[in-house]
């Protein structure tokens, strides 16, 4: 009797679990679904589309399989039965409108590539039968050279590395060998210099603002604190596109700046501010300003006033108070600051494009060019990819430093 | 309590359906157009949107897009076609063609001219792509505020490159496109070699070191809307624009901006069909109803741009203010076609080396 009663109440208790489980995984998943859909899906496209390229080994599949078979040396033009295989190939591909891609694809590695592609296609669907090398060397002489087929080759498999090559500004040449891009066209690895660069000095810039303020915050009475933080928060509730347009009215040549300058007559020439990482920097500070000063906030209201009490009454200086006691409280919110406002600087895109000059664009300006002009969607996927890879890098090394403890974002 | 809520959660998604199924038109036929806004869509709106609404009782939604393939190239990708037709440049229209990314468009099923013209001859060169059909040539001109310059303002496109007797910021739009060819045309390229010129790496090479001249000069544009701001603002004191912005702003907001009219690149503005669209036969007949004669010379009374059908331009009334406006109106100095064709194959080696040289 009393046996029966408890296995009841346990299945009863197990059962209640059950649907409390049941109704957490329910609550939680359109969060899941969110976080899998808006972050996780893209995300994985991202990498994927830096790696994977089947264009060439999808639409030239005969004529990949016959250049396996052949598998020549690389300064050797492929026998009769490549060719074959991509008069084979072309056919189709010119009915089914794909040969602008696949010109487009070889075009991406080496300049001129597209022309000489599209005078066969243009050509093949009027020609019956073989002999085919013939046919493709009148379509164009560069078919009976090595370089169209070596870069063929290059792109013969689904998968490949030379996206990223490419973003580090190299090239797999026809020959399979490695080689920085001409001079002309290496600009990746300045532009993420340029990028670590901006996003560093406004996280400075960003701090030497934002301690202060965050300091009064913390020390005002509530009251006044509250209103203080309101005010910090105000520029949250305009567009980052609003805020960005009104600084250049501010900044620009015949703006309120230079305007009250030479009203004052400090100064007899308008001075540059827009245009130029003067106008970047000052507003990607202001916009990212509270991103700073809330972290900063949030830790150094948790630091007892009776320790900074404690020291000066035991006689240290007020500088060695605040440098060795006051301040290394505070270094959690100083690294969840700077750490945020550093990786949101990394990904700045409309702020320099609309206040920048043309040497202080920013990678992401790059990754969208290449993902609207140029369609090679590789290429950009590379880059991000790269430009999360060094956050996630920078990342390590900061937990690394500070150690995980030493990071509060509120 | 199970019930009631799967009950509702059902009464949610069942509503959500319900509210989204009028948009995707079900009953009633809509065409996404997407075109580049301002007084251009205004223009597409009053002559084409709004008679062509009133003729077939399509819910016809206008939108703006920024004009690169990569945003149809998305939509077509994943299968999710969300604009019928496009307002694209004529290279975007060749490449996207080539790429699949457009539907073929026939020319033979184009309506003659309103004076009885065939489409064929009808349309000037160059308008009737496989997959586009071209509707206005607007123009690429160097523009000044008369204000600074009064009547000493530069004349010709040599002027636009000499900091010396005009110092000062310009603007130019963020593109290889117009910028090199101007290049080479201030560099002393006669107007008919300047594709061959650039067609060699040496040419390339001539227009890029031109360019050098005035790189620290430049402030670059990517929106059709900036020149007359960084005009009015005295930003620059002359920049590249669109002509149909500066005439624009000077009737209808009474600003005094002054066109230099030499060197000036005509480039035609294309209807295109996004492929994969539900729409199709719906937005072949909207580009039909669209390019043909009449719509076309009424465009003209919101924007002077040209149609770009013969027949259209006689129908446009001198009483038009625009009309004095139109690119092809006897306008003094060195004029020029871009050539599509070359930027189609050229387009993106040459666009590789301008993004690299902007980032130095």
């Amino acid at each position: 009797m009393v046996a029966d009663s408890t296995t009841a109440l346990g299945q009863r208790l197990r059962k209640a679990e059950r649907r409390g489980h049941f109704w957490a995984y329910v609550l939680i998943a359109p969060l899941f679904l969110f976080v899998a859909l808006s972050f996780i899906v893209p995300l994985g496209t991202v990498l994927l589309n830096s790696v994977y390229d089947p264009i060439i080994s999808d639409n030239l599949a005969h004529t990949v399989r016959a250049l396996d078979a052949w598998n020549g040396p690389r300064d050797q033009v492929p026998p009769e039965p490549v060719f074959a295989a991509l008069a084979q190939d072309l056919k189709v591909a010119v009915q089914e409108q794909k040969a602008g891609s696949i010109a487009n694809r070889l075009n991406i590695e080496e300049s001129g590539l597209r022309t000489i592609f599209m005078r066969a296609a243009r050509r093949v669907a009027a020609q019956e039968e073989g002999p085919w090398t013939p046919f493709f060397e009148a379509a164009d002489p560069a078919w009976v050279q090595p370089l169209i087929w070596g870069n063929i080759r290059n792109l013969a498999a689904p998968t490949h590395s030379l996206f990223f090559l490419s973003a580090l500004d190299s090239r797999r040449l026809a020959d399979d060998s490695v080689a920085p891009q001409p001079e002309d066209q290496r600009i990746h690895i300045t532009i993420y210099l340029r990028t670590l660069g901006v996003a560093l000095t406004v996280t400075l810039a960003c701090l030497a603002l934002g301690f202060p303020l965050a300091y009064l915050l913390a020390h005002l009475r509530d009251k006044t604190a509250n209103l203080l933080l309101i005010l910090v928060l105000l520029p949250f509730w305009t567009s980052l596109l609003v805020r960005t347009t009104a600084w250049m009215v501010v900044l620009q040549k015949e703006g309120v700046i230079n305007s009250l300058l030479q009203a004052l007559g400090l100064i007899a020439e308008p001075l540059p501010l827009v245009f130029n990482r003067f106008g970047v920097v000052t507003a990607m500070t202001h916009i990212l300003l509270p991103f700073m000063i809330l972290p900063m906030y949030s830790v150094m209201r948790q630091i007892p006033a009776s320790y900074v009490r404690a020291a000066r009454s035991l006689g240290a200086s007020p500088s060695t108070t605040f440098l060795r006691v006051y301040l290394p409280q505070c270094v959690p919110g100083i690294g969840a600051g700077a750490l945020l406002v550093f990786i949101l600087a990394l990904g700045y895109y409309i702020t320099p494009a609309l206040l920048g000059g043309s040497t202080d664009q920013m990678i992401s300006y790059f990754v969208a060019d290449n993902m609207g002009r140029s369609l090679n969607w590789g290429l950009a996927s590379a880059l991000a990819a790269i430009l999360l890879a060094a956050v996630l890098v920078l990342y390590a090394i900061y937990d690394r430093i500070a150690g995980p403890g030493n990071l509060k974002l509120g | 309590m199970f019930n009631k809520i799967h009950l509702s959660a059902l009464t949610v998604v069942g509503a959500a359906v319900i509210a989204i199924l009028p948009a995707t038109g079900a009953a009633q036929q809509a065409l996404t157009i997407a075109s580049w806004g301002g007084a251009y869509a205004t223009s597409q709106i009053e002559a084409y949107h709004k008679p062509f609404e009133a003729k077939t009782g399509t819910k016809i939604t206008s939108v703006d897009w920024g004009g690169t393939l990569g945003e149809i190239s998305a939509q077509v990708k994943s299968g999710n076609v969300k604009w019928d037709v496009v307002d694209l440049e004529a290279a975007e229209a060749l490449k996207g063609c080539e790429e699949g990314l457009l539907e073929k468009i026939d020319p033979a099923k184009l309506p003659a001219g309103a004076d009885g013209t065939p489409a064929a001859k009808d349309f000037i060169p160059g308008m009737i792509l496989p997959c586009a059909i071209g509707v206005i040539v607007y123009s690429n001109v160097v523009a000044y505020d008369k204000a600074k310059y009064g009547a000493n303002g530069p004349k010709t496109l040599e002027d636009f490159f000499n900091v010396t007797k005009f110092p000062g910021k310009r603007g130019l739009k963020k593109d290889p496109s117009v910028t090199l060819e101007w290049a080479l045309m201030a560099d002393g390229v006669a107007v008919g070699d300047v594709y061959k010129v650039l067609g060699t790496p040496a040419g390339v090479d001539r227009a890029f070191k031109k360019l050098d001249t005035i790189k620290n000069d430049v402030v670059w544009w990517t929106a059709g809307a900036q020149p007359p701001q960084l005009l009015a603002s005295g930003e620059v004191v002359m920049t590249h624009t669109w002509h149909g912005r500066v005439v624009t702003a000077n009737l209808t907001e009474k600003k005094d901006f002054a066109i230099v009219w030499d060197g000036q690149v005509q480039i035609p503005d294309l209807y295109a069909i996004i492929k994969g669209t539900k729409n199709s036969a719906l937005a072949q007949d909207f580009i039909r109803f669209a390019s043909s004669s009449q719509p076309l010379a009424d465009q003209a009374k919101w924007i002077p741009y040209a149609p770009t059908r013969k027949s259209s331009l006689a129908l446009i009334p001198a009483s038009n203010p625009y009309k004095v406006w139109l690119p092809n109106a006897g306008h003094p100095g060195r004029s020029m076609s871009t050539n599509s064709q070359f930027w189609m194959e050229s387009g993106d080696d040459l666009n590789k080396r301008f993004a690299a040289w902007l980032a130095k």
